[in-house]
């Protein structure tokens, strides 16, 4: 018997998480080798939800690409939309107007919001706190109420275009976005009460799955998770585009590089994003949503790259382009691609039940990794 | 000494943000919810009402002399990124003796379709709109094909410039 158990305490165990876990949120398979309890090494295995969107594209007019980006990172799709549509629009030279500016900044700080409010949700629940995911859902319905009122979609848009908007913004849309940052303004401050300070919560988070500024460098981890490492990746502030150049606002850093350093930039990202929405609304210029595009776009022959920060980090779009109607190819760089290859790092040496803390603290979207 | 007074400090402070936590759940408890999130679907089928914007279907609105704008061009099927549309067009002579195209039948595949709405923007007769209907669950697929002009419609005659 005691032989039997010194050989459990010894062996190395393989074992699968996924890809039918609940904590994957969605389909990620995790090979995971196991000592007792103690995770030796993590080993994801991608491709349960791939699409070939890169491969699709290339039969696809610039247009029409939209509706696939929407469906990378569901999550951001107003941020992924943003950088095609960027793409696009500095290859051909065009000037945008204001107007679309600004509409385009404020629809990406609230998809932002959205998508952090839903990872708080499946935060808490990861954790066993099923009481934040209710409240977290309940602050993100206004929002998707915003966004179908204007664009006529909740969770996939499609309302940018190569050259503006798809239509214009619903007349009420400033006093509801108005109305929902004084309303969450309140709430956040009871997420803070409900699970920051949360003592069960802390000692999962705390000093778990460490992440040191130069392993978040050399993996390319960016977003909020590089940024709890104090990697100073935010798009946003250091190649700015939309309004976010003439905005005032903090590049939230936090040096712990610990699930609770990313849980806590995501917070005061939120508030951040509030900030931002809250300078920009009252200001939205009048004019035209879009600029008149021929019906068929043709990019100039060459390579064009638009990087833009999405909600969970650096999204960028590598345009390839033979001066046909088509993308020759085109290159989608994911930021829970990147950040997933660093769940080894981190995971390695911590328990079972932390990979879950882990996974949860780098909130990756499945078929933004498979593509 | 003083691990036994970090051992009761922690235990008690555990409990302090334990107690913050349930206040907030205790307040939403004792105080009756101001407004419903959710909806209450079923039951509320009648009173539902979705914004104007909402991407239901697609549809051909017909004017009430079953006249559609749909003048048989394909845009809308060149334009689906999914090949959900089919336009299917019968040659016409007029009295001119001028040969144009005339809509039989607009084939709109909703199980295709992805409600990007490149369809609708890019009508150059506007003959397309989005309809508010999202209840699209079918028994089988076929039924998914909808054919989306009436019976016996005709198109649209532009009105003289007076």
């Amino acid at each position: 018997m005691a032989e039997i158990i010194q050989d459990i305490q010894e062996q190395e165990y393989i074992i699968n998480m996924g890809p039918q876990h609940p904590s994957t949120h969605g389909v990620l398979r995790l090979v995971l080798s196991l000592r007792g309890e103690t995770v030796l090494s993590v080993q994801p295995h991608c491709g349960y939800i791939h699409r070939g969107i890169e491969k699709m594209c290339e039969r696809l007019t610039y247009q029409q690409i939209i509706h696939l980006t929407d469906r990378l990172d569901y999550l951001s799709a107003h941020i992924n939309n943003h950088a095609v549509c960027m793409a696009v629009e500095t290859a051909l030279g065009i000037e945008i107007p204001e107007r679309v500016k600004y509409i385009r900044t404020i629809m990406d700080e609230l998809a932002r919001i959205a998508s952090h409010q839903l990872w708080w949700c499946s935060f808490g629940m990861d954790l066993g706190a099923l009481t934040a995911f209710f409240y977290g859902l309940r602050d993100r319905e206004p929002i998707l109420d915003i966004f179908e009122e204007s664009t006529g979609g909740r969770l996939i848009q499609s309302y940018y275009t190569p050259g503006g908007l798809m239509k214009d913004i619903h007349p009420d849309f400033q006093k509801r976005v108005k109305d929902y940052i004084i309303y969450f303004r309140k709430k956040i401050g009871e997420y803070d009460q409900l699970l920051s300070g949360n003592v069960i919560m802390n000692q999962r988070t705390q000093g778990i799955g460490k992440l040191t500024k130069e392993e978040a460098i050399s993996f390319g981890v960016t977003g909020p998770s590089g940024r709890g490492s104090g990697f100073e990746c935010d798009v946003r502030k250091h190649r700015p585009y939309g309004m976010y150049g003439k905005v005032e606002f903090k590049e939230i850093l936090r040096s712990e590089g610990d699930a609770f350093a990313r849980y806590m930039v995501r917070m005061d990202e939120m508030r951040e994003s509030l900030n931002i929405i809250e300078q920009l609304i009252d200001n939205i210029p009048a004019g035209d949503f879009t600029v008149k595009m021929k019906p068929v776009i043709k990019l100039p022959e060459g390579e064009y790259y638009q990087r833009v920060e999405a909600a969970r980090g650096e999204f960028g779009v590598f345009i390839s382009s033979k001066g046909e109607k088509y993308p020759y190819r085109i290159k989608l760089r994911s930021p829970n691609f990147s950040n997933l290859s660093a769940l080894h790092t981190m995971a390695n040496g911590q328990k079972i039940a932390d990979l879950v803390a882990i996974g949860a603290s780098l909130d990756y979207v499945i078929p933004d990794i498979d593509r | 000494m003083r691990g036994l007074i970090n051992y009761f400090s922690g235990m008690f402070n555990g409990i302090i943000s334990l107690l913050k936590g349930m206040g907030v759940t205790g307040k939403y408890f004792f105080t009756s919810p101001v407004t419903i999130v959710t909806q209450q679907y079923p039951e509320n089928r009648k009173t539902l009402e979705m914004f104007d914007a909402f991407k239901g279907e697609v549809t051909m609105p017909h004017d009430e002399n079953n006249e559609h704008k749909c003048t048989a061009c394909s845009i809308c099927q060149i334009n689906c990124p999914n090949g959900s549309i089919e336009i299917v067009s019968r040659d016409v002579v007029n009295d001119e003796g001028k040969k144009r195209k005339e809509l039989d039948k607009h084939l709109y595949n909703i199980g295709m379709c992805s409600f990007c709405g490149l369809c609708i923007k890019t009508c150059p007769s506007n003959a397309l709109a989005w309809g508010q209907e999202f209840e699209h669950s079918m028994f089988t697929r076929d039924k998914f094909v909808k054919t989306l002009n009436n019976e016996g419609s005709k198109l649209m005659q532009k009105k003289g410039v007076e």
